[in-house]
C-alpha cells in the first residue's frame, strides 16, 4: 500500500520554472543559446566541415583566415583550422559527458547512502578524503603510466576528480530531504530504507544533480584541453583543442590565429556552460527568493 | 580545540596510509616487469630470480609494502631509470622552482583577488564593479595556458617587456629570477584571484548586512572605513579556504605554467618521467605532491579554525 507520492510539483514544474527564469535572464539564455549552437557544430562535424580534420595539404600551410576554403586559414602542414576546430569540440563534449556521467553515476549512489545512513558516512567520507588527496592532474599522470595516454583516460581521470564533490552535493541534498515531511510519512508507512531513497530522495534531488553536472562539463572541457595539451589526453592526429593549442604554440609568432581560434572556442564553451549553469542555479534553486 | 585538533590529525593519518596504498598497488599496476627491465631480454631464469629476491619482489606483499613505506620515510626514492640520477637529487633540483612559482602567483592572487573584490563591493552598480566581475568571468572561463601563450606572444614577442622563457634561480640573482618569474606567476595567479575575488565580494556584501556593521555606520563611520575595518577581517577567512580548496588547481597549473614557459620545475620532471616511462620518478612525484597536498591541507584547515572565532568556540563546546 503506497498512498505517499512523492511530491513531484518540485520535478514538474522545473522545466517551466527554467524557462521563465531564462526569459529573465538574458545572460543565462545566451549561455544557453552558445551552448545549442556549440552542441549543433559537434554533433553535425562531418557535414558542416569543409575539410577532414586530419586532411594535410603541404602547398597551403599558414594561410592567413579568409583564404578561399579555409575560414580560419590552415595551421603548419596546411590542415583546415575551422574544421580542426569543430572535431576538436566534438572530442571536448565528448571527454565533457563521459566525466560527467562518471561522476553522477558513482557520485549519487554514493552521496545517497552516505546522508541516508550515518554508518556509511564515515566511511564514504574517508574514501571521498583519499580520492581528494590526488589532484586531479596527479591522477592523470597515474593513469597515463598505467594505461598510457588516450581520450578514455582523461574522461577517466576527469570523472574521478569529480566525485567527491558530487557525493557531497548528492549527501547534502539528502541530508535536508531525509527530514521532509513527506519522507517522515513514507517511514511512518513502513517504507524500505531503499524505497525511500530511491522513490522519494533521488527524484527531488534531481535538480541539485542536474545544477552539478553544469559546474563540472566546463571543468571537463578545460581539463581535457590541458591533458591534450601537456601530451596526457587525446593523441595526435586526432584533433583536439589542447593539441591544436600545443601545435600551435610552436610556431606562435608566425601564424598567431592557430592558436587564437581553439583558445577562444574553448573559453566561450566555458562561458555559456558558466552562464547557463548560473541560470539554472537560479531557477532550480528553492531557497532563491530574488527569483521573478 | 584539542578534540577539534585530534580528530583532524587522525583523519590526515588514515588519507595517508590509504593514499601510499593506493599509490603501493598503482605502481604494480604499471605495464613492465622491472627485473626483467633490469636484466634484460636474454636474461636466465635464475638470474631474474635473483634479481627479484634483490629487489624484494618475492617477498609477501605486506612485507613488500612495509618496505615501500620504510623507504619513502627514510627519503630514499631509488634512481631514475634514465639517468641513474637519485630521485632525490632530481627533486632536489626542480622542487625549489615550482615552490618559488607557485608562492609568487599565490602572493599576486591574493592581492589582485581580494584588491577587485572590495572594488566590486565599493562600487556596486557602477562600472569598476562590472570590470571586476568582467576580470572574474573571463579568469574562471579562459584556460591559463591559453592565456599563457598569448602572453608569451603580447607581452614577451611583440612587446618585449617580459622573457619568454628560461629560469634564473632566486637563490643566485633575486631581482633577475623574480623578473624571470613574473608572467608565469601573474598566469598562473589568473583564475585563483578570480575565485577569491568572487568570494570576498560574497563574504563583503554578507559582512555589509550584519548587526555590527550597521551599529558601526549608525555610529557615523564611513563606508569604506566599515568595509577595510569588518569586511576584509572577514574576508581574510575566506581566503584561506579557497586557498585550500584550490590547492590542487594550483598544482595542476604549475605543471602546465612551467610547460609553456620551459620553466625546470617539478611539472617538467613529471611529465617527462610519464614520457619516458621513468617509474621510480613518477612514483616519487605522486606521493610528494599526495602528501604535500594532504599536510597541506591540514595546516590550511588548523589555521582556518585559529582565525575563525566561531569554528574555536564550536570546538572547546
Amino acid at each position: 500500500m503506497t498512498l505517499v507520492t512523492t511530491p513531484s510539483a518540485e520535478l514538474g514544474s522545473a522545466r517551466g520554472r527554467i524557462w521563465t527564469s531564462l526569459r529573465h535572464n538574458p545572460l543565462g539564455l545566451a549561455g544557453g543559446i552558445m551552448l545549442l549552437v556549440v552542441a549543433l557544430l559537434a554533433i553535425l562535424a562531418p557535414v558542416i566541415a569543409p575539410h577532414g580534420p586530419a586532411e594535410v595539404n603541404f602547398d597551403a600551410p599558414f594561410q592567413a583566415p579568409g583564404t578561399v576554403g579555409y575560414l580560419m586559414g590552415t595551421d603548419d602542414l596546411g590542415r583546415d583550422i575551422f574544421s580542426r576546430m569543430i572535431y576538436g569540440i566534438r572530442v571536448s563534449l565528448q571527454v565533457g559527458l563521459l566525466s560527467v556521467a562518471l561522476a553522477v553515476v558513482i557520485g549519487t549512489p554514493l552521496g545517497l547512502l552516505a546522508g541516508y545512513w550515518r554508518w556509511l558516512d564515515g566511511i564514504i567520507s574517508r574514501l571521498t578524503d583519499v580520492t581528494l588527496a590526488f589532484p586531479f592532474l596527479i591522477i592523470a599522470v597515474g593513469l597515463a603510466a598505467i594505461n598510457g595516454p588516450s581520450l578514455a583516460n582523461a574522461a577517466l581521470a576527469l570523472g574521478i576528480a569529480q566525485i567527491p564533490t558530487m557525493i557531497r552535493v548528492v549527501r547534502g541534498e539528502t541530508l535536508r530531504i531525509k527530514e521532509t515531511d513527506f519522507v517522515l510519512a513514507a517511514r511512518t508507512m513502513d517504507a524500505t530504507g531503499l524505497r525511500v531513497i530511491f522513490g522519494h530522495v533521488l527524484p527531488n534531488a534531481g535538480s541539485a544533480i542536474i545544477v552539478q553536472a553544469t559546474v563540472i562539463m566546463p571543468v571537463a572541457v578545460i581539463g581535457e584541453a590541458l591533458l591534450s595539451f601537456l601530451g596526457l589526453g587525446i593523441q595526435p592526429p586526432t584533433a583536439s583543442l589542447g593539441i591544436m593549442l600545443s601545435d600551435a604554440q610552436q610556431y606562435i609568432s608566425r601564424s598567431p590565429t592557430a592558436a587564437i581560434f581553439p583558445g577562444i572556442t574553448i573559453a566561450l564553451i566555458c562561458l555559456g556552460f558558466n552562464l547557463f549553469g548560473d541560470a539554472l542555479r537560479d531557477a532550480l534553486d528553492p531557497t532563491n527568493t530574488s527569483r521573478k | 580545540m584539542t578534540r577539534y585538533l585530534l580528530t583532524r590529525l587522525w583523519q590526515s593519518a588514515i588519507t595517508l596510509i590509504l593514499a601510499s596504498l593506493v599509490v603501493f598497488v598503482g605502481v604494480r599496476q604499471l605495464p613492465g616487469d622491472p627485473a626483467l627491465a633490469m636484466a634484460g631480454e636474454e636474461a636466465s631464469p635464475e638470474r631474474l630470480a635473483e634479481i627479484r629476491t634483490q629487489l624484494g619482489l618475492d617477498e609477501p606483499i605486506a612485507t613488500q609494502y612495509v618496505t615501500f613505506v620504510g623507504n619513502m620515510l627514510r627519503g630514499d626514492f631509488g634512481a631514475s631509470t634514465r639517468t641513474g640520477t637519485p630521485v632525490t637529487d632530481l627533486i632536489a633540483t626542480t622542487l625549489p622552482v615550482t615552490l618559488w612559482l607557485a608562492g609568487y602567483a599565490l602572493i599576486v592572487a591574493i592581492i589582485v583577488g581580494i584588491l577587485l573584490g572590495v572594488i566590486a563591493e565599493r562600487f556596486r552598480g557602477r562600472w569598476p564593479e562590472w570590470v571586476a566581475n568582467g576580470f572574474a568571468l573571463i579568469g574562471l572561463s579562459v584556460p591559463n595556458f591559453w592565456l599563457g601563450i598569448l602572453a608569451i606572444l603580447y607581452l614577451a614577442v611583440t612587446v618585449p617587456i617580459f622573457p619568454a622563457s628560461g629560469y634564473v634561480p632566486i637563490g643566485e640573482d633575486p631581482l633577475q629570477g623574480l623578473y624571470h618569474l613574473t608572467l608565469p606567476a601573474i598566469i598562473l595567479g589568473t583564475s585563483l584571484a578570480a575565485v577569491i575575488m568572487r568570494q570576498t565580494r560574497a563574504s563583503m556584501i554578507e559582512t555589509m548586512k550584519t548587526d555590527y556593521v550597521r551599529t558601526a555606520r549608525a555610529k557615523g563611520l564611513g563606508r569604506s572605513r566599515v568595509l577595510f575595518r569588518y569586511g576584509l577581517r572577514n574576508s581574510l577567512i575566506v581566503v584561506v579556504t579557497i586557498v585550500g580548496l584550490q590547492l590542487g588547481g594550483l598544482i595542476s597549473g604549475a605543471v602546465v605554467t612551467e610547460r609553456i614557459f620551459a620553466l625546470p620545475g617539478f611539472g617538467k620532471l613529471t611529465l617527462d618521467a610519464v614520457f619516458t616511462r621513468d617509474y621510480p620518478v613518477i612514483q616519487a612525484v605522486v606521493l610528494i605532491i599526495t602528501v604535500g597536498y594532504i599536510v597541506i591541507n591540514l595546516a590550511v584547515d588548523l589555521l582556518y579554525s585559529v582565525i575563525n572565532p566561531r569554528i574555536r568556540v564550536g570546538g572547546s563546546n
